[in-house]
């Protein structure tokens, strides 16, 4: 209201030189106020001919003084859109995308040269860290994994029967769990979920051990952080994630089952006749196969996003969530190279 | 000003520069630390005092020079020697740096586990003695760093790098954010451990208080180098802006009276 007043004010004095400012009805005065009457002075200003105030109370003075000195404030900076700035973007991702593999093999070799001194210097190992975390990763993922497993194994085998139906084909529902739940879903499903779980746990731990000098602390110590932090992590998860999957399939084959029996009439012994048709060991070591890949894929993902974490907090959310999402990605991109190579030898 | 090379010097930085991007934090910068003596490092706010710390104990790069720790150069030494240094310094990080996941007992014996054998019963005794030692009671033991007060963190932590008996103690401000109590009780006390453990301390500082109370020497970092090395009355007695400005500025002359 003021501002729009003062505004108006502005363009009254058009090119009137020596205007003299009178603030003498102003009986109570802030800083906002000041500047206002600081910028009214300063537009009717000209050249070296300074406009006047006249009527200030004693106790603003020094008020007014200090907005005096105050310099008009800069132009904030405006991004501009354009299309090379867009395309430098675009080139810089897939720049950052390189950087981001190569950061992961570093990982790999530093902990993999870590896992050798660990080796020949049992000493140096962990135990009580690894199983303080596999008792965090492990069995304490227990619940959840084995109820959305199970919950899982129930919607496939009632789609499954919902659709096989129409066919008569009610029985083959059997077929598609058991290779669908043992080969893919069980394993990927598991991993997606420790990697949401536990990855971003550890992200957020080593990051917030790096913003409190925790992790330079250990280094001035003599201590090789990746010994003593990553290593202990990355064991436990990929002793969890075999357990946590088989787990799974079983849940998950159960919630199949007991679908197939309630809403399939497909009794138990019938099921257990036709999964054993249906399946060989190859199918269940298949998957299982791949879940150590996988939980390396997920720890070495998050203990680099918790090592790249700044100072701030905001940096921490950025690489939590980038922690997630990368770790899920590289998960399903292993899944494809390991389809791959399953069928490239004919299993 | 060129130091004078001393014999005895602890930690010896020699045409050491370090630069962050385009900025260069560190402009060929020398600086001695003699054995036994408590020096108070000063500086502007952001003149890399810190940097020069890390830089000195290895977490910060650089991009040329050469620092050698007990006559060591850091980068020239292999992994046992690298570590024999840093099992005889211990530093105090500026925010404390206590493992958050670990209790005040774990803090401080954490790094006696690794280096060594001993049985868990003199572990503990020896931790209740170096918590003595910083003033601190036996109960806090079993704290964790996020039940622990400010000062109390940082008295943590100084017990934590006192825990392998070191020779020489890096601390990282460590009168900052303590009470002027804190801060007096504080310097009495490193003072006191230099005196019976015979260390050399290396402190980073903004409180003219402890250097007054505290340091034997005085070093001042400005524009990436050290402007001037010596004793309080030398500091006093120097033409320079800032100094004229840090030493007899009106907080300092209410410090020396």
């Amino acid at each position: 209201m003021l501002e729009r007043l003062v505004a108006e004010a502005e363009k009254l004095a058009g090119s009137k030189a020596d205007v003299s400012i009178d603030v003498s009805e102003v009986s109570k005065l802030d800083t906002f106020g000041a500047w206002l009457i600081e910028r009214l002075r300063r537009s009717f200003s000209q050249g070296t001919v300074e406009a006047s105030i006249n009527g200030l109370s004693a106790n603003y003075s020094s008020l007014v003084d200090e907005v005096r000195r105050v310099s008009a404030a800069p132009a904030l900076d405006t991004a501009t859109i354009t299309i090379t700035g867009m395309l430098e973007q675009i080139g810089r991702t897939v720049a950052g995308i390189f950087g981001t593999v190569a950061a992961l093999i570093d990982m790999l070799g530093a902990v993999l040269v870590a896992s050798g001194r660990v080796f020949l210097r049992p000493r140096g190992f962990r135990l009580t860290s690894t199983v303080h975390h596999l008792e965090q990763v492990c069995w304490r993922a227990v619940p959840i994994i084995v109820l959305i497993t199970f919950l899982i194994g129930c919607i496939i085998s009632q789609q499954g029967i919902f659709h096989f139906r129409r066919f008569g084909a009610d029985i083959f529902v059997v077929d598609m769990l058991g290779v669908l739940v043992l080969r893919e879903i069980g394993v990927l499903l598991v991993a997606i979920m420790i990697a949401g779980r536990s990855g971003s746990a550890y992200t957020a731990e080593l990051g917030s051990m790096k913003m409190r000098e925790e992790i330079d602390a250990l280094r001035t110590m003599g201590f090789d952080p990746i010994e003593v932090l990553i290593l202990p992590r990355l064991l436990a998860l990929v002793i969890a994630l075999p357990i946590l999957a088989f787990l799974g399939d079983i849940a998950a084959l159960y919630g199949g089952g007991l679908v197939a029996w309630f809403y399939g009439g497909v009794d138990p012994e019938a099921f257990l006749l036709r999964l054993r048709d249906a399946i060989s060991i190859n199918h269940f070591t298949v998957g299982l196969i791949k879940a150590p890949v996988m939980a390396a894929v997920i720890g070495i993902v998050a203990c680099v996003e918790g090592l790249a974490v700044q100072g701030s907090a905001e940096s921490l959310g950025r690489h939590t969530t980038s922690s997630v999402v990368k770790g899920i990605f590289f998960v399903i991109v292993m899944d494809g190279v390991f389809a791959i190579f399953f069928a490239a030898i004919g299993i | 000003m060129a130091p004078q090379p001393f014999p005895d010097a602890i930690i010896r930085v020699r045409d050491v520069t370090v630069q962050f991007g385009s900025t260069r934090v560190l402009d060929q910068l020398d600086l001695d630390v003699r054995r036994g003596e408590i020096l108070g490092f000063v500086g502007p706010s952001g003149a890399g005092k810190s940097v020069l710390t890390r830089t000195i104990i290895g977490l910060v790069p650089k991009l040329s020079g050469r620092i050698e720790v007990f006559d060591v150069d850091l980068d020239a030494a292999d992994a046992a020697t690298r570590r024999s240094v840093e099992r005889r310094w211990g530093i105090l990080f500026q925010q404390g740096a206590l493992f958050s996941s670990l209790t005040v007992r774990q803090n401080i014996q954490f790094p006696v586990r690794e280096y060594l054998k001993v049985s868990q019963r003199l572990l503990d005794e020896i931790m209740v003695a170096k918590l003595g030692m910083v003033g601190l009671q036996p109960e806090v033991a079993e704290r964790f760093p996020s039940e622990l007060s400010g000062g109390m963190v940082k008295r943590v932590a100084l017990a934590r790098a006192l825990a392998l008996d070191p020779e020489l103690v890096f601390l990282d401000e460590p009168t900052s954010g303590l009470d002027p109590i804190g801060a007096g009780d504080f310097d009495e006390l490193v003072r006191t451990l230099q005196r019976t453990l015979g260390l050399t301390v290396f402190m980073v500082t903004h409180d003219l208080d402890s250097l007054y109370t505290a340091c034997d020497r005085i070093a001042v970092l400005g524009n990436g180098k050290i402007i001037a090395a010596g004793s309080m009355a030398d500091m006093q007695a120097s033409e320079h802006p800032w100094l004229r400005q840090y030493f007899h500025g009106k907080r300092a002359r209410a410090v020396m009276g």
